[in-house]
């Protein structure tokens, strides 16, 4: 009974903490719902007096052409900047060649600098290249800059793999490719989970690289939600449905495989 | 020394194509931003951004003149503006994770739903938690209505009436300073750093030492003996921590200090349970074994928390775009500066010269994090 007592405290912050932590997802999900009329800047916080789905309607029917671009940036992206990663990963941990303890952190730097630093340079060369506007161009930026952090998380995830394994597939004859293949490629489906989550999030979410890089119909979703608000009078029902609704992939993949989610951002601190 | 064997050239062969095309986008992109920033490319008279063939001239350190002491205030108020920023968000951030960890490592009920409460936040886009914050901050609605809204549902009879909070519409300045005593504090807290650093590795490695002591004093001499001679107009500049930049420090905490409780959650749960019983056994309260055991056992979780986070404040872009549009000076930072500079007004010039400092800036702290993580890593 003491015990209890003693723990109220801990549980009475961690409500309150919980009850901060969702202030905004009440006010998101109780302001979509409401009809533009009944959008009151004194009356936000009361629950609406129907259920009116017609802001989603407005805000999906908006969405839906940004959504398909960004899904197809995002998922070529994502497939292809693993894939790369895996085999970087595969030669950095197991196939160490003169320099690469020097190539290796000069690949993980690319992740952390500022993209503004080469932001004119990739506008200028992927115009160059007939790659400025559309999805292509977008894509190539997310696989060139995802390859560091892909390496990285699947450099240390090999790194796990005993080396006794690889030189056991050696003396089978194995070679490189027959090593990648028959050992470490079967190991790999949790490095796998953890980077594509990663890459999807990163990719979806992202904006910079969006907003300089694509013409108006190529627009991915975070471009166009920041356009839902811009223009004549603002319409926050049909903004918040929008919010909602570009938030939910990647909370959908949030919710179901939190797991790899948390790998995946522990990873980035570089030791993971 | 490794013996380059027939599947060891394969090796090589197949991390080629992603060392080149990284080589090309890093470093050969890093390497023309420097140049550009150089030269005269998209600035008044200089040649159109997007012409055909533009003939670009050399300038030097012009660009970079015009951004410190030119007539634009708005790159120092950046600077200042990304100064208070930084500091309020990693104080916010590392608080709140540490406390979130501390109480989940208390075996509460229904851990893995509180985790999964304070961490969603990171799987959403700056620009979702833009768009909400910005309606959650609307001076007439939002929050400020939150108190009164509740307490008048409870007791109509003796209404409360709506807090006042401007947001980041709010023009107010605390801690005003003028621009050269922002030049001058800069230079001597250099200096106070490189006491700190040098007297402690005086005695190991002096002629690393000496390079060091000799390389930051000057830094220090730019920023203390430049401030001096300034034009007064620049010198008289008014700055200071703006009010406004507190509510894009809430909502960026919002979303980031997940991440803080997952890593120090992380660093909590790799403390053997040994150590706290020992501590216990001779005698100290719980508060004490989180004072003397777990807490300096986590600074160096502490320290990398913080460099990721830094890093993330130094390159803020999206968050800040999206809450308070393009015209907003009292929150305006950098990353947003360079964008309207480069893609808006089509100055690449400065546009590359505000993007060289946001590089400079993040590879102070980055360069010594990633030397010094990876060569622990080889040694153990």
């Amino acid at each position: 009974m003491t015990n209890v007592l003693r723990r109220m405290p801990i549980y009475v912050l961690l409500l309150i903490l919980v009850a901060a932590f969702l202030i905004p997802v009440y006010l998101v999900i109780t302001t979509s719902l409401k009809t533009p009329e009944e959008i009151n800047l004194l009356e936000v916080w009361r629950l609406p007096a129907t259920i009116n789905i017609t802001s989603f309607q407005e805000a999906f029917g908006t969405l839906l052409p940004y959504l398909i671009n960004s899904l197809m940036v995002t998922i070529p992206a994502t497939i292809i900047s693993a894939m790369l990663g895996s085999v970087n990963g595969y030669v950095l941990s197991k196939w160490r060649f003169p320099g690469s303890n020097i190539i290796f952190p000069l690949m993980l730097f690319g992740m952390f600098i500022p993209y503004q630093s080469i932001l004119i340079p990739l506008f200028q060369t992927l115009k160059s290249l007939n790659l400025y506007g559309g999805l292509g161009g977008l894509t190539l930026a997310h696989v060139v800059y995802g390859l560091p952090i892909t390496t990285l998380i699947f450099r240390n995830y090999y790194a796990e793999v005993p080396t006794e394994m690889i030189e056991a597939g050696q003396i089978d004859g194995a070679d490189f490719f027959g090593i990648y293949r028959d050992i470490l490629f079967p190991l790999s489906i949790p490095g796998f989970v953890v980077v594509i989550i990663w890459q999807f999030t990163q990719i979806w979410n992202e904006y910079l690289f969006a907003v300089t890089l694509t013409n108006t119909e190529s627009w991915p979703i975070t471009v166009e939600l920041s356009q839902l608000g811009a223009g004549q009078a603002i319409n926050y029902s049909v903004q918040m449905a929008g919010a909602f609704l570009t938030a939910l992939p990647t909370l959908i993949v949030y919710i179901f495989l939190g797991r790899y989610f948390i790998r995946g951002l522990l990873a980035g601190s570089v030791k993971g | 020394m490794v013996r380059m064997t027939k599947d060891r050239w394969t090796a090589v062969a197949m991390i080629t194509p992603s060392i080149i095309l990284l080589g090309i986008f890093v470093y050969g992109f890093i390497a023309q931003t420097a140049w550009t920033s150089l030269t005269n490319w998209g600035t008044p008279g200089g040649a159109a951004s997007l012409a055909e063939h533009p003939v670009i001239d050399f300038v030097g350190l012009k660009n970079y003149q015009d951004l410190f002491t030119g007539f634009n205030p708005r790159f120092r108020l950046d600077l200042v503006n990304e100064v208070f920023f930084t500091a309020l968000f990693l104080a916010a951030c590392l608080g709140l994770g540490l406390l979130m960890a501390i109480l989940l490592d208390q075996k509460v009920r229904g851990e893995s739903l509180f985790r999964t409460v304070f961490l969603f936040p990171m799987a959403l886009s700056f620009v979702v938690t833009g768009t909400i914050w910005r309606w959650l901050f609307a001076p007439n609605g939002g929050l400020n209505v939150l108190p009164s809204s509740i307490v008048n549902a409870f007791s109509p009879n003796s209404p409360i009436s709506p807090l006042p909070f401007e947001w980041f519409t709010s023009k107010s300045k605390l801690l005003t300073m003028h621009w050269h005593d922002v030049l001058t504090i800069v230079g001597v807290a250099i200096l106070l750093f490189m006491f700190a650093v040098a007297s402690t590795y005086w005695f190991k490695r002096r002629n690393l030492t000496v390079i060091f002591v000799v390389v930051l004093s000057s830094l220090a001499g730019v920023f203390i003996i430049g401030g001096n001679n300034i034009p007064s107009f620049v010198a008289n500049e008014v700055h200071g921590l703006n009010v406004a930049i507190i509510s894009i420090v809430i909502a960026a905490t919002w979303q980031m200090s997940g991440y803080t409780m997952a890593i120090y959650l992380a660093g909590l749960r790799g403390i053997p349970d040994e150590l706290r019983e020992a501590a216990r056994v001779d005698g100290a309260t719980e508060f004490q074994v989180y004072r003397y055991v777990i807490l300096p056992l986590l600074q160096p979780i502490t320290l990398s928390a913080a460099i990721i986070l830094g890093h993330i404040s130094l390159k803020i872009f999206d968050l800040v775009y999206v809450m308070a549009g393009d015209g907003n000076l009292q929150v305006d930072v950098p990353g947003v500066n360079m964008y309207l500079t480069a893609f808006r007004a089509n100055n690449f010039a400065l546009g590359s010269a505000i993007a060289m400092i946001m590089l400079l800036l993040v590879a102070v702290i980055i360069v010594p994090y990633l030397y010094t993580s990876l060569r622990g890593e080889k040694h153990a």
